[in-house]
């Protein structure tokens, strides 16, 4: 039982340990115009400052509640990759002073060797920072560091696109860069569009098997990554087999076998070092349609695992997959 | 720490009818594996479509390409592999306990499951710098010896070479592999699931391939084991006694320990760290069967084939299509299973 636990924690850190880079950030209007069309969870607190009026101090709603920011951070530190990959979308990239070991994206990153997973309060504390971003909370992480007077930001995976835009909106409002966030997901949402539109429809949904590892674990169409399979019209194979709706099954190879998707995704290039070879060797896969008809499809395994601003690119990646399928019959 | 095991063995002989009645179990077990999946193929096809192998038989079955192709290439081999997986270490964790005169001996008393382990973490963590998923099994093999081999040098050259020191040294051994293990584990984050999922033990991503790997290793060790069968009983007595029988006991020790230890290596490394199989079945054996090695080597050899098939359907089939760890299944319905044999036998393990 204990194993058991420990494996679905390893997971749920797996799955939210990941995370990827960004659209430019489109904008030059100053960050005091926050007015943004898009609905956002963050508030603007009233200021009674008598010079320049920049915003703060503000209050933004997190996943751990009310987090109250007095000024414009200039020492941000991100335990969260997908964290790392929006600050540096939305043009907070130069406030930001070290991330954590698994932030990869964008290149200019400050990586260091902090953990989010295994976090350090005294590592972290030593940056001195005056805003720390983090997806994960083994314990006691926040509440040690707003013991220290320093502003948390709990941004969780997220679990639908709202998520997504809600978690830049937040980090542009604490990090002062309200109209850039809302630029960015402005441009996420357009790009979406046009993409989710370029697709035609079908009577008979396409399916697909989304690999995490060799090991068949899969994601449903539940999961956020899912959710944007959902956006094309494609079906996950694994919906059937998440019994405790955790979302994310291990399959037995029989069953993928027999369902023979249409498309494969494998988001386990760069852990694992699966391709489209090393599938198509696999006992009894050279026979599925979706590898002779070269409809296995390489993904970035970070960018299919986080949900940053480069989910965009991730939708066009499977958007192309399906264009290049036999047109609709 | 040298419980006696079993009282001075009765001289039991292995009963012609408990034989035949572990095979037919064994046989059943492995019938069952193969008609039941979580894609459902008709029995009676499959059963055509196997009799159609044999040479002379011919005759159509109703098999579609993708059903033929689940059978041969996907649930046989994965069904032989668990048949030769459960034998060798239910076999090789009665010759630890043998061995060892300890009824808590497993396969992996010496340190096999830490040193896999590291040299399997170490392998999927190598895959960034290139290594291919191949290595993995290479690598858990070799952690595997490595630890063992550790453990008996230890064993030699500290205390008093007695099959106690043996056993704490295979405690320290163990314990520095999982704290290495623990810690190369802990600096790369992002391969925890895959890790994890070798730790908890599967036969899932197997084909034909892994059964060839194991075989020659479980052929073999399960033979040097069976022979030296009668040397068990002897040892049963204790070190000093065996040996003013005439046994060298030094070296049946290295034999037995040498041979079961190769054995759930290569077992370990293509199908991870199964636990409980090792301890449950040659137990059982002895509460219904006798205590005589006569009697419970082979028998385990065949009823751990059984049972880890038997688990094994289970671990495809509970959750069907999704899976199980196949180590929660053997120790949860192990322990159960276990603890009814244990309140209803009268013999003393």
């Amino acid at each position: 039982m204990r194993r058991k636990l420990t494996l679905t924690l390893a997971l749920a850190v797996v799955l939210a340990a990941c995370g990827g880079g960004a659209e430019p950030p489109a904008s030059t209007v100053p960050p005091e115009t926050s007015t943004t069309s898009v609905s956002t969870t963050t508030t603007t607190a009233p200021t009674t400052t008598t010079t320049v009026d920049d915003g703060f101090p503000v209050t933004v709603a997190a996943a751990n509640g009310d987090v109250t920011v007095e000024e414009r951070p200039v020492a941000v530190v991100s335990l969260s990759p997908t964290a790392t990959e929006m600050l540096f979308a939305i043009g907070a990239g130069d406030q930001v002073v070290a991330v954590d070991d698994q932030s990869n994206y964008p290149e200019e990153a400050p990586t260091t060797d902090l953990s989010g997973f295994t976090p350090n309060v005294e590592a972290i504390a030593a940056f001195e920072p005056d805003l720390v971003v983090v997806s994960f909370d083994p314990g006691d992480l926040v509440s040690s560091l707003e013991a220290l007077g320093i502003p948390v930001l709990l941004q969780p995976a997220a679990v639908s696109l709202d998520d997504v835009y809600a978690q830049i909106e937040q980090l542009g409002a604490a990090t002062g860069n309200l109209a850039e966030a809302a630029a960015l997901v402005a441009e996420m949402q357009s790009e979406i569009d046009r993409i989710v539109a370029s697709v035609p429809d079908r009577d008979e949904p396409l399916t697909y098997y989304h690999e995490l590892d060799p090991t068949f674990y899969s994601v449903t169409s539940s999961t956020f990554i899912g959710q944007v399979y959902s956006l094309l019209g494609l079906e996950s194979i694994a919906d059937p087999a998440d019994t405790d709706g955790f979302g994310y099954p291990q399959l037995s190879v029989e069953y993928i076998l027999d369902q023979d998707p249409d498309l494969i995704f494998l988001a386990d290039t760069k852990c694992c070092g699966q391709s489209p070879e090393t599938v198509a060797e696999r006992p009894g896969w050279s026979e599925l349609t979706a590898v002779r008809s070269g409809a296995v499809i390489p993904l970035d395994d970070d960018i299919a695992s986080r949900w940053g601003p480069r989910i965009v690119e991730f939708l066009g990646v499977v958007a192309e997959a399906v264009a290049t399928l036999e047109p609709v019959g | 720490m040298a419980v006696s095991v079993p009282r001075v063995p009765l001289p039991t002989r292995l009963r012609v009818a408990w034989l035949l009645g572990a095979v037919a179990f064994l046989v059943a077990a492995v019938a069952l594996g193969v008609a039941v999946g979580p894609v459902k193929l008709a029995p009676g096809e499959v059963f055509r479509s196997l009799i159609g192998l044999l040479p002379g038989v011919d005759g159509p079955d109703g098999l579609t390409d993708t059903q033929t192709t689940i059978l041969y290439q996907i649930r046989l081999p994965r069904v032989v592999l668990g048949g030769l997986v459960g034998a060798m270490l239910a076999g090789a964790g009665a010759a630890y306990q043998g061995v060892f005169r300890n009824p808590l001996a497993d396969p992996y008393l010496l340190g096999v499951a830490a040193g896999a382990g590291l040299g399997a973490t170490l392998a999927i963590i190598g895959r960034a710098a290139g290594l291919t998923a191949e290595a993995v099994p290479v690598a858990a093999f070799a952690g595997a010896l490595a630890a063992v081999g550790l453990t008996y040098l230890l064993g030699r050259t500290v205390g008093d070479r007695t099959a106690t020191t043996l056993i704490l040294a295979g405690v320290a051994v163990a314990s520095f592999f999982t704290a290495a293990q623990t810690f190369v584990q802990q600096r790369n984050a992002d391969t925890f699931r895959e890790v994890y999922a070798w730790i908890l033990g599967r036969l899932g991503t197997t084909g034909w391939s892994e059964v060839g790997t194991v075989a020659p290793y479980v052929v073999v060790s399960g033979a040097v084991l069976l022979a030296h069968r009668r040397m068990l009983d002897v040892l049963a007595v204790g070190d000093e006694e065996a040996a003013t029988l005439g046994v060298r006991v030094g070296r049946v020790r290295w034999w037995v320990v040498a041979a079961a230890t190769l054995g759930t290596a290569a077992a370990v490394a293509v199908s991870g760290l199964i636990g409980f199989v090792g301890i449950v079945v040659p137990h059982t054996v002895r509460l219904v069967a006798g205590s005589s090695y006569r009697v419970v080597l082979p028998l385990s050899f065949l009823l751990g084939a059984g049972f880890l098939v038997l688990a094994d359907l289970a671990a495809r089939t509970v959750l069907a299509p999704s899976e199980l760890p196949i180590g929660v299944i053997t120790a949860f319905f192990g322990a159960p299973f276990f603890v009814l044999v244990l309140r209803t036998s009268r013999e003393e393990i």
